[in-house]
């Protein structure tokens, strides 16, 4: 993302503040990627959003990788318009283990949150109301996993 | 004693572009919460993206904002070439920051026009879509020089150049258009009607508007100046000259100053794009097969009508994208409806939904 030589810092200064809560910290195509623990994500936003000015939650999304476990990663894409930083936050997630939620620190998370709960069924803890979003209560399954049918189930 | 009510508005509404369900709580006509239930125009877009090539991903873009489906194509093939590694030629650059401003006007146009006559302005709605309708024409005549109709924009730069004389009439277009679009605003900018209906009217506040994740005019018109045209400038808009028009309050009558204004900006953009417009090819060499890197992924946005429209792509070493997750600026922008429809009455609802200019097709992908 943002080729400005703060990221390194950025990096540097988060594992002082938060130490093993940020896994790996990795700049590949210009973009910074932090691997975070999923138990300390909504701490390591906040952190993020109080002291480094990501006062933007772009996007979160879910992706799944079914041979891997856990099989899913939650992508946060997050910016600091003051200084013109991107950064991405990676965890992981299974069927079972519920995510905390960032809706405290974003308000912007309510519905994307809702959504990778729809389409992956990932748990968010904390979350004000963590009702299906683009589908319908009692739609059987969550449609973008990979072992999900592209054709459907007939519902 | 309590008057409260509960109302549901929707699906269908001629306010809305798509489908839409707002559940209401109402007390003595004015809104006290306001729920938005979304997902009526839920395509599984983003599955289908993983089915096929990167390239025939492109037209599902069409189908994400149904207004202003360049700027889905554009975020879209930015996105495919940082993820592959490819650049797009300087003229394909340059015309398709042409092309996305062209869309912006003629997106914009498109909302004055329902947004007035939502609020009982009638008149600029014929004066809007005649405009809207001579850009819309130009698209055309450009799509039309391809076979099939199927060229526009594609990973590495365009399907084909300019069809002979579209320069010209484009020209002709630009430099009617600031006089033709003050005739749009003619009955409406200066109107004491017009003020009363919108001044004041479903004010967000800054603080409020970076937190729910609101971009484009929604967000500069509550004066914060960001535009990732300036922020973070892709294809041409790096080399063009253009302001950023600002609101100071946040409310329906500076986000149609703001867009207005954007209108006039979109076609300064457009006339030094074609001013400066350099030679050369508008595609780039391609091997037949666009296969991703294994284990890549990117994300890159452009600054649409509606605000920040981006894409997130994961690559798994085939030619298929593992992941494609559109980043939809009407999706975040909707989040901020309750918000501004608090305390408002029932009957400005329709302005409220019009003056955050909605694309329902990308909300629910």
């Amino acid at each position: 993302m943002s080729g400005a030589p703060g990221e390194v810092p950025l990096s540097i200064a988060l594992r002082e503040e938060l130490g093993d809560a940020i896994e790996t910290a990795r700049t590949s195509q210009g973009e910074l990627t932090l691997r975070v623990r999923r138990e300390a994500v909504a701490r390591v936003c906040a952190t993020l959003r109080e002291r480094h000015g990501f006062t933007r939650l772009v996007d979160l999304c879910g992706v799944d990788f079914p041979e891997r476990n856990p099989r899913f990663e939650i992508v946060y894409h997050l910016c600091d318009p003051a200084a013109g930083r991107w950064a991405r936050v990676k965890i992981t997630a299974g069927e079972e283990t519920p995510v905390p939620s960032v809706t405290g620190v974003w308000r912007a998370a309510d519905w994307p949150e809702r959504e990778v709960w729809d389409l992956f069924g990932v748990r968010f803890e904390g979350h004000p109301d963590l009702s299906r979003l683009l589908l319908w209560e009692g739609f059987d399954g969550h449609p973008l996993r990979k072992d999900f049918p592209v054709e459907g189930t007939g519902d | 004693m309590s008057d409260e009510l509960e109302l549901c508005f929707g699906p269908r509404h001629p306010a809305i572009q798509g489908v839409l369900v707002l559940r209401l709580r109402v007390e003595d006509e004015r809104i006290v919460e306001c729920r938005p239930v979304i997902g009526h125009l839920h395509r599984g877009l983003e599955k289908l993206f993983e089915t096929r090539p990167f390239g025939e991903g492109l037209p599902l873009t069409d189908h994400l904002d149904l207004a202003a489906p360049v700027t889905s194509n554009l975020a879209y093939v930015g996105a495919v070439e940082r993820l592959l590694g490819v650049e797009a030629p300087p003229r394909a650059r340059f015309l398709r920051t042409l092309f996305a401003e062209l869309q912006r006007i003629a997106s914009h146009l498109l909302w004055l026009g329902t947004h007035a006559a939502d609020a009982g302005a009638v008149p600029p709605f014929f004066a809007a879509l005649r405009e809207r309708d001579r850009v819309l024409d130009l698209w055309e005549s450009y799509l039309a020089a391809w076979p099939g109709g199927e060229g526009g924009l594609r990973p590495g730069g365009l399907s084909h150049d300019l069809p002979e004389g579209w320069s010209e009439r484009c020209r002709e277009f630009l430099a009617e258009f600031p006089a033709a679009l003050t005739g749009c605003e003619g009955a409406l900018t200066e109107s004491r009607l017009w003020k009363k209906r919108t001044v004041g009217l479903g004010v967000l506040a800054a603080e409020a508007a970076v937190d729910l994740g609101v971009t484009g005019p929604a967000l500069r018109a509550s004066g914060v100046a960001w535009d990732l045209r300036k922020a973070r400038p892709c294809e041409a808009w790096g080399e063009v000259d253009f302001d950023v028009p600002l609101g100071r309050n946040g409310d329906t009558y500076d986000r149609y100053r703001v867009r207005i204004e954007e209108m006039r900006q979109a076609a300064r953009i457009a006339v030094q794009c074609l001013d400066r417009l350099p030679e050369g090819p508008v595609l780039a060499d391609l091997p037949a097969e666009l296969e991703a890197p294994r284990e890549s992924e990117v994300y890159h946005a452009v600054e649409g009508p509606r605000g920040e429209i981006g894409f997130y792509l994961v690559g798994d070493g085939t030619a298929t994208p593992w992941r494609c997750h559109p980043r939809a600026p009407s999706y975040a922008n909707l989040q901020a409806l309750p918000e501004i429809c608090r305390g408002e009455l029932v009957s400005d609802l329709v302005t409220l939904i019009g003056t955050l200019d909605l694309g329902l097709g990308e909300v629910d992908r």
